[in-house]
């Protein structure tokens, strides 16, 4: 597909023969992820997330068609319908825990997988869409998950619900009437609830979309890889499988470890006790959180303390949360040094390295109560986030002094390359 | 219009009509079919957008809800209770005379959404403050208005889940939320019910 050395599809069997004239599916598949494409010999282990993430959705989606089978989407059975899942249908406390416990493992893997490409620049051209369509699945998975939150209407379902929801009131004049029609009522109610059941249902089939839009637009250039010199030859790739296919088994295998142990042991270590209450409107808990992986940016939100300049300081919260990850879609213009890999950029490493300090700084904060030693290092650490997209990077692309790259990814690998390196 | 054309054009076998415009000129009659359809169509697909937009809106019934009552007479000076006006809570609050004085000795320039406790309240009742016991920030419900909870700094209300205090008028004095609790549309339908909405 992508190299001319790429192995073609050659269907033994007179079945599959008949099959690949009418309808090549398994030559699609042995394109995709199959011998007929050519990956680059040196991937890390950084470069097993992508598969990783899509296990998780598969995880996800299994798990959650099951789950709406015995769920029942109305405000006044809701947290009991969740009850009985984890009490009387078979399997049912697994099955749940599988879910929620798969929602956290997606956004570890899906971190990682962002974090890989920013430390390797994989948004740099020409992967500039697949960073752009990976930016569009995070956000469709943020709001996937806000929404399966809602579901089994406990305390902090309902709260995270009106919380977030309320975020919308913060927009100038439609605010309040869009908080509404978002709702269909004045707060979280029935109608909500049943919405937001209808679209986490139907959400999940959005991001299989734009994954195999993610992946068709990766088969166009090919994988990056730790380097970030590009392929030049046959000898820098190995076909993807069986290579490939073998060193993301047994990422897949460690990876099922560390999953199993969060769901037969600590099933509940993410989540909040007073999702066991159900809902009550008139009572707030004393502590409203958002699930972990959305901390980093409620931080952000509840940094603004004070209006800046015309604008009140709820809409500005509200401003900055969503640009912390908008931020993201203007990456590839941002960083405009012709390096890729941090391997080879000393400088931008660094603030790599405090960019990752700085987002879990952000975390702890927002998973922490709103105190004022909490919201000033929250107000710090969201500064320097937005210094290191809008100002850092771009300057530093401009002075740094990048290391010498290899010639070529096998040259890297093997320390020479016989077939390409210039007569030395 | 529309159907003038399709005679039009449904005439032009007969070589007595001749084709108006002629193909060199760039404008056909068939052009005007194609604008008119797409037009129609275009315009029938944006208004079956409106019943799919509409539908999100509150219900018929949501909305029927929009007005309850609410016998204070029980309520003594200093005391507060929680009711309940579209699914949310609504604080009605019986203010001793030392709040009022409190919140009348604020100077409004000094407030971040100035009102006095008089435009916050019906004339004559200015003890009686009801307000909407939803945040402005982001929709918690504020402490202060059950029996032993935290009352915040200016002795109001206070927002656990971002840290908002509101004073004896439920003005906001610290914190994130750019608004007072809201009043409540409402009226005295006699001395010991309240009407709200």
């Amino acid at each position: 597909m992508s190299f001319p050395w790429a192995k073609h599809y050659k269907p033994s069997h007179p079945l599959m023969q008949w099959l690949d004239e009418k309808l090549p599916l398994p030559r699609f598949v042995y394109n995709a992820v199959g011998a007929g494409y050519p990956v680059p010999r040196n991937l890390n282990y950084m470069w097993n997330f992508g598969v990783l993430a899509g296990v998780c959705l598969m995880l996800q989606i299994v798990t959650g068609v099951v789950l709406a089978m015995h769920y029942a989407a109305n405000s006044g059975v809701a947290f009991d319908s969740v009850e009985h899942i984890m009490r009387d249908v078979n399997w049912g406390w697994m099955l749940r825990y599988a879910h929620a416990n798969g929602a956290s493992a997606f956004f570890v893997v899906v971190y990682i997988h962002i974090f890989r490409g920013f430390f390797y620049s994989s948004y740099k051209p020409p992967r500039e869409m697949i960073w752009l369509l990976g930016v569009t699945i995070f956000l469709l998975m943020m709001a996937t998950a806000f929404m399966g939150y809602v579901l089994p209407w406990g305390q902090m379902s309902f709260w995270g619900a009106k919380v977030i929801t309320g975020l919308f009131s913060a927009i100038p004049v439609v605010g309040t009437p869009l908080q509404q029609w978002l709702l269909g009522g004045f707060a979280p109610d029935n109608a909500a609830l049943n919405r937001f059941f209808s679209l986490h249902f139907l959400l999940p089939f959005v991001i299989l979309g734009v994954v195999i839009l993610h992946i068709w637009a990766l088969h166009i250039p090919g994988s990056s890889n730790p380097t970030g010199v590009e392929v030049k030859t046959e000898s820098d790739t190995v076909p993807f499988h069986p290579y490939y296919t073998a060193k993301d088994g047994f990422g897949l295998g460690v990876f099922a470890i560390l999953y199993c142990t969060m769901l037969f042991f600590l099933p509940n270590a993410l989540g909040h006790p007073d999702n066991y209450i159900q809902a009550n409107p008139l009572s707030t808990p004393a502590h409203i959180v958002p699930e972990w992986y959305f901390w980093p940016f409620y931080a952000i939100l509840r940094a603004f303390t004070a209006d800046f300049l015309f604008i009140p300081a709820k809409l500005m919260g509200v401003l900055a949360m969503f640009s912390a990850i908008l931020v993201w879609f203007f990456l590839p213009w941002l960083d405009t040094s012709p390096v890729r890999s941090g391997h080879y950029r000393p400088l931008f490493r660094k603030f790599f390295y405090l960019l990752v300090i700085d987002v879990l700084v952000l975390g702890f904060c927002g998973g922490s109560p709103a105190e004022t030693k909490y919201v000033l290092i929250s107000q710090i650490a969201a500064t320097y986030y937005f210094l290191h997209f809008l100002v850092i990077l771009p300057i530093v692309a401009s002075i740094e002094k990048p290391a010498p790259l290899p010639f070529s990814i096998t040259q890297a690998v093997l320390g020479k390359d016989d077939q390409t390196a210039p007569a030395a | 219009m529309a159907d003038e054309a399709i005679v039009n054009a449904s005439g032009t076998d007969s070589p007595a009509v001749h084709d108006g415009a002629g193909a060199d000129e760039g404008v056909r009659r068939r052009d005007f079919i194609n604008i008119a359809a797409v037009s129609f169509a275009g315009v029938g697909g944006l208004a079956v957008l409106v019943p799919l937009v509409s539908q999100m809106a509150p219900s018929a019934d949501v909305l029927a809800e929009s007005s309850t009552e609410i016998d204070i007479s029980q309520i003594a000076p200093g005391q507060a209770i929680k009711a309940v006006f579209r699914k949310q809570p609504v604080f009605v609050r019986n203010l001793t005379p030392v709040e009022i004085s409190e919140a009348d000795k604020v100077p409004l320039s000094s407030l971040r959404d100035p009102q006095t406790l008089e435009e916050r309240t019906k004339p004559g009742k200015t003890n009686w403050l009801i307000t909407m016991g939803v945040c402005t920030h982001l929709g918690c419900v504020p402490l202060g208005a059950g029996e032993g909870e935290v009352k915040g700094e200016f002795g109001g209300y206070f927002c656990p889940c971002h840290g908002s205090v509101y004073d004896t008028a439920a003005r906001i004095r610290k914190g994130p939320a750019p608004k007072n609790l809201e009043v409540p549309v409402y009226e005295f339908t006699s001395d010991t019910v309240v009407k709200i909405g």
